[in-house]
């Protein structure tokens, strides 16, 4: 533990921390453009020198200097003043003067820096350098006259999402970040470029000359695109959601978001249901209504149904108050069948420990071997992926894959395709059993594509003894996880919104609450309720529905893969006569006749609480006692599809979204064609 | 002068051949073994003793920078010795003669150095323009291989030793010690921040050392004659032994040649490069060092001796000893704007003040050339320079810097009448 003073002031810190974390810890601000907390360190920009004494007669990168017994820092002496004007000058010289015109404007380290460290006019009189823009993909726009060099995003690239796609290509005076050879940036962390970058080199394609950071009012909310719960932040205007960015949370999503959480915010004011619609029984089309004639209606046909025919079925995007609201409205009509599982996937549900990613996200990247069954987490769950690569690139953790072969960013052992190999895994002598067996933090993750099939439960069962075969679980360690792709999932899961023997063909009322899956499974004759944000999948076979409120527009619960609860906030109105989902199911449940005991937001959580604990506290990783689970039986011998063919189109408000759409076509379709070109 | 006797190059001017045969008779490969049976320390302190200071530029004691390598027992990682023959300083080609002629002076020098240092391999890192040079490297190499001088139990001393020869492809910054580690380890050829030293982690993040070619194979002899022979010879103890000074320019004879560290920078020139073109009085700067050392006018020129200690006195560098002659015939102004364009053209890029401040520095030096600028630019030239000396990652930026900083120095006054000039023509 060295200790040593910066500017006067005596700092103890831990081995190998940086001048410049040092100066953090006490408050002292060194500027700096190419050093991220969480990116290596190659200290090319030499805006943090500082000046060490006794040591060169020079000033000393503060990012790359580890702290020494003794030291004497000085961050506010002539020299390193000096030093900084240089430095700035010198960043200034080949930097185009376009800050009205740029996105990165009053956000931009550049231009803050400028002020505090810059001279007040240019000493440059010859012709400035200009960079021939890149052609990056539908989420990157590029300026790249502006780039300073600071190589931030093509650490991104490497250290974080795993791919070599940008460099720092030719040298001197004329480098410039390039992909190789011109193509888009295709990882599925690509935004995150966007916000490392200090200047205004690259910034983000749909939020281009949209706002102005200091007219955007920020809410601290989380995101619903997947089950990990990223945290975000919700710049929005008016009514209208700017743009989604990440925010620091080190034990789920550290400082990054995936594409999709980050873009597909354009989907959220497309193909909206603004105002309840009524189908006509003869003409076969909607028609708008009020609520009132929506809620007689439901009220009768609802009534109508015997409770075994009725079910309320729960979407990807559902908060935890919505299904404890349809949970209590079935309850008091009589009973009726619930179920969120619309990926069709089934597994047992009365275990926590069997549904949870127990190991934790954090806790990931210290695994030494990982095994994934039908889940290719670069795709579903990019932030889970990172820490993976992490396990990966700092422990040399050994990585094996059951299921299709997928292109992840590490190397793994493919050891077979279907629930049979799975199976043989458990007296397999392959390599990578070996090293599973030796494992000292061994992890299991099992994905949603593993259990879509009849052979669900058997698969689950499977993994529990999979688990004890190679002791995955032991007393400090629970390396059995299952890798959910819905954000509201969990939480059903806990809720008890989930059934053993149901057939959906069998319901004659179906309430879907934001449900939007292959609706062919339907009964034909069916009533069928959508109440929801998007006129997507649920909505165009509905006879009413009922206008919701999309994550953006409420506050509301989530409960994340690991189990974490955390809480949306509302960053903007719903549209129209859309309302808060449990709101809807209140004033349904009074149009029974049973109304519901709340009428406050705060009313129902506490009536959530109650039954439930854990949602009393947010943002706490349970850790759930380790029990049998799972139907033992038969599995199968079918090669384990992909959870998701695309990854860009999973939800309704990605379907309404034309970035996502644009994403489709550049990473998914162009894809599909190179390779069927290939196959020819 | 440099007596014969105490001459380390015999063989310098490629009079004799570079085979291991006629280098057998000038007594390279002679009871190496011997020398390494007397140890490890014994090798270092001898080197210590000799006063030897590096010979690629920065002059840093050779002794004592081998050893800051760990203890070959304890490090528990393999130690490499790195020998650089990226020798791309403009105006120096003193290692290009030892590869061409005294290849296994070298070779010899890698395995002491190398035992010395715990390591049991050595990278050459020869420049890529040096294909014949590294091909006479290449035979040595096949030529010591098959005498049992390299290899296991290399020298019958005991240890096993390997050369391997690795052509760069022509970048000045290779030359730079971490950059030419990157470039070995097949990556961009970027310096890299110190510290971590390369004693420490160096190649492929293992303890190494890099030297340059005239000090590893100034090494045999010195070993085999005692350092105190050495440190004998030049100016004082800090500035000892024999040095290869590369003469070019406005000299009558353009000459490589071996003498004493210390010798008189005219004594040098008049004794063994047929003195200025148009005699002494027609000199008008010499850059006493290669191209990064500010260079000197003739008034300093007169008295000045070329030692490492001396020439930092009079605010430039011996360097690699590379002295270049200007007579009174030369566009100073464009010289160094010359020397400017290539410092910007060889710059990395990696960080901020050389990457930026060597094109603009060339810039202004090249409007300063036809005189279109401001007596106020040369000033702020000058703080230009100032801002990337010391604040670059490497000494890239100093090296960009210095040649200018020299010109300003001794030339204000040339630089002033161009403009002047210029503003009357255009006027």
């Amino acid at each position: 533990m060295p200790k040593l003073t910066i500017n006067g002031i005596e700092v103890e810190v831990e081995q190998g921390t940086s001048i410049i974390q040092a100066a953090e810890q006490i408050g002292i601000e060194i500027p700096r453009f190419c050093y991220h907390d969480k990116l290596s360190v190659p200290a090319n920009c030499r805006m943090c020198l500082v000046e060490v004494e006794g040591g060169p007669p020079k000033p000393v990168a503060s990012c790359a200097m580890a702290c020494g017994e003794g030291m004497v820092v000085k961050t506010d002496t002539e020299m390193v003043h000096k030093a900084r004007k240089g430095v700035m000058e010198f960043l200034l010289i080949n930097h185009p003067l376009d800050c009205p015109i740029c996105d990165q404007g009053g956000e931009c380290d550049l231009q803050d820096q400028a002020v505090a460290y810059g001279y007040d006019r240019s000493r440059y009189h010859e012709n400035k350098r200009a960079v021939a823009d890149k052609e990056l993909g539908p989420l990157i726009k590029t300026t790249m006259t502006r780039c300073i060099q600071c190589t931030r995003c093509v650490r991104l690239g490497e250290e974080v999402a795993g791919v070599t796609e940008l460099g720092l290509m030719h040298r001197g005076e004329d480098v410039e970040i390039d992909t190789f050879v011109e193509k888009a940036v295709s990882s599925e962390m690509s935004g995150n470029m966007i916000d490392v970058c200090p200047v205004g080199a690259l910034t983000s394609k749909p939020y281009e000359f949209k706002a102005r950071p200091w007219e955007l009012s920020k809410t601290e909310s989380i995101d619903v695109h997947d089950a990990v719960g990223s945290n975000v932040r919700i710049d929005a205007r008016g009514g209208e959601v700017m743009r989604v960015l990440p925010r620091l949370h080190e034990e789920i999503n550290e400082e990054w978001i995936s594409d999709k959480t980050r873009f597909a915010y354009d989907g959220l004011k497309k193909r909206r249901l603004d105002r309840p619609w009524i189908k006509n029984e003869k003409t076969g089309k909607l028609e708008e209504a009020d609520w009132n004639e929506a809620f007689t209606l439901i009220a009768e046909k609802m009534k109508s149904r015997k409770a075994d025919k009725r079910a309320f079925i729960a979407g990807d995007m559902i908060d935890v108050e919505a299904m404890v609201a349809a949970k209590d409205l079935a309850e008091a009509i009589g009973g009726a069948a619930l179920e969120c599982r619309i990926d069709g996937a089934t597994f047992d549900t009365s275990s926590r420990s069997g549904y949870l990613f127990n190991t934790s996200i954090a806790a990931t990247e210290e695994a030494d071997a990982i095994l994934l069954v039908g889940v290719n987490p670069r795709t579903e769950a990019a932030m889970i992926n990172a820490r993976i690569l992490k396990a990966v690139r700092h422990n040399k953790a050994k990585v094996g894959v059951i299921g299709k072969a997928c292109d992840l960013n590490y190397a793994y052992d493919h050891i077979g395709t279907t629930a049979k190999d799975l199976e043989a895994f458990k007296t397999s002598k392959a390599a990578f059993a070996k090293a599973f067996k030796a494992a000292k933090k061994p992890m299991i993750i099992l994905g949603m594509g593993a259990l879509q099939g009849e052979d669900g439960q058997a698969v689950h069962a499977l993994a529990h003894e999979i688990a004890k075969t190679y002791k995955v679980v032991k007393p400090e360690w629970n390396g059995f996880n299952m890798l959910h792709n819905a954000a509201s999932r969990v939480g059903a899961l806990d809720v008890g919104f989930a059934q053993d023997d149901f057939y959906i063909g069998d319901a004659s009322f179906v309430y879907l609450l934001g449900a939007d899956f292959d609706t062919s499974f339907l009964n034909s004759k069916a009533f069928v309720v959508y109440q929801g944000h998007h006129g997507d999948l649920g909505a165009h076979r509905a006879d009413v529905i009922l206008p919701g409120a999309a994550y953006t527009e409420k506050t509301a619960l989530y409960v994340n893969t690991e189990g974490r609860v955390q809480q949306t906030l509302r960053a903007v109105m719903p549209p129209g006569d859309a309302r808060e989902d449990w709101t809807i199911l209140r004033a349904l449940s009074a149009f029974l006749n049973t109304p519901l005991p709340y009428n406050t937001h705060q009313q129902l959580r506490d009536r959530i609480v109650k039954e439930w604990a854990q949602f009393g506290t947010l943002d706490v990783v349970p850790s759930e006692t380790w029990e049998a689970f799972g139907k033992k039986g038969k599995v199968s011998k079918d090669v384990i599809a992909p959870a998701y063919e695309n990854i860009y189109m999973t939800n309704a408000i990605c379907r309404a979204s034309e970035t996502m759409k644009a994403c489709t076509q550049e990473f998914f379709l162009s894809k599909q064609e190179d390779m069927a070109e290939a196959a020819e | 002068m440099l007596a014969d006797k105490d001459r380390i190059f015999t063989n310098i001017y490629g009079w004799e051949t570079a085979g291991l045969k006629d280098a057998k008779k000038r007594g390279d490969w002679d009871k190496t073994a011997s020398l390494i049976k007397k140890g490890r320390e014994w090798i270092i302190d001898e080197m210590k003793a000799s006063g030897l200071r590096g010979r690629g530029g920065a002059g840093f004691p050779t002794g004592m920078k081998w050893s800051f390598m760990p203890d070959p027992e304890k490090s528990g990682k393999p130690h490499y010795l790195v020998i650089n023959a990226d020798e791309s300083e403009p105006g120096t080609c003193k290692d290009r003669d030892i590869l061409r002629h005294e290849p296994h002076k070298l070779l010899e020098g890698a395995l002491l150095a190398g035992f010395a240092m715990g390591a049991h391999k050595a990278y050459i890192y020869i420049r890529g323009e040096f294909y014949n040079e590294g091909s006479s490297i290449n035979k040595a190499i096949a030529e010591a291989y098959d005498a049992g001088l390299l290899g296991k139990n290399a020298a019958k001393s005991g240890w096993d030793f390997d050369v391997v020869l690795h052509r760069g492809a022509g970048a000045y910054i290779c030359g730079e010690e971490t950059a030419l580690i990157e470039s070995l380890e097949g990556n961009k050829g970027q310096p890299r921040n110190k510290p971590p030293f390369p004693a420490m982690a160096g190649l492929y993040s293992c303890p190494t050392t890099v030297n340059n070619v005239e000090t590893i194979a100034v090494a045999p002899t010195i070993l085999r004659r005692g350092g105190a022979w050495f440190a004998g010879l030049g100016k004082d103890e800090k500035n000892t032994g024999t040095k290869l000074f590369c003469i070019s320019g406005h000299v009558n004879n353009p000459c490589n040649v071996e003498e004493e560290m210390g010798i008189p920078l005219k004594e040098l020139i008049e004794t063994h490069a047929g003195g200025v073109r148009g005699g002494w009085d027609n000199l008008l700067a010499v850059i006493p060092g290669g191209s990064s050392t500010p260079l000197l006018p003739k008034d300093i020129c007169d008295n000045i001796t070329m030692d490492f200690d001396t020439l930092r006195g009079a605010q430039s560098g011996l360097g690699t000893a590379a002295v270049i002659v200007m007579d009174k015939s030369t566009d100073i102004i464009y010289a160094i704007a010359r020397l400017s364009h290539f410092y910007m053209h060889e710059s990395c890029g990696q960080c901020t003040p050389c990457r930026e401040g060597t094109g603009w520095i060339w810039r202004v030096m090249t409007r300063m050339v036809k005189g279109d600028a401001t007596v106020e630019e040369i000033d702020m030239l000058m703080d230009v320079t100032k801002e990337i000396e010391g604040h670059t990652i490497c000494a890239h930026g100093d090296a960009s810097a210095w040649p200018v900083q020299g010109l300003i120095r001794h030339f204000r006054p040339v630089i002033e009448r161009r403009i002047m000039e210029y503003r009357k023509n255009a006027a």
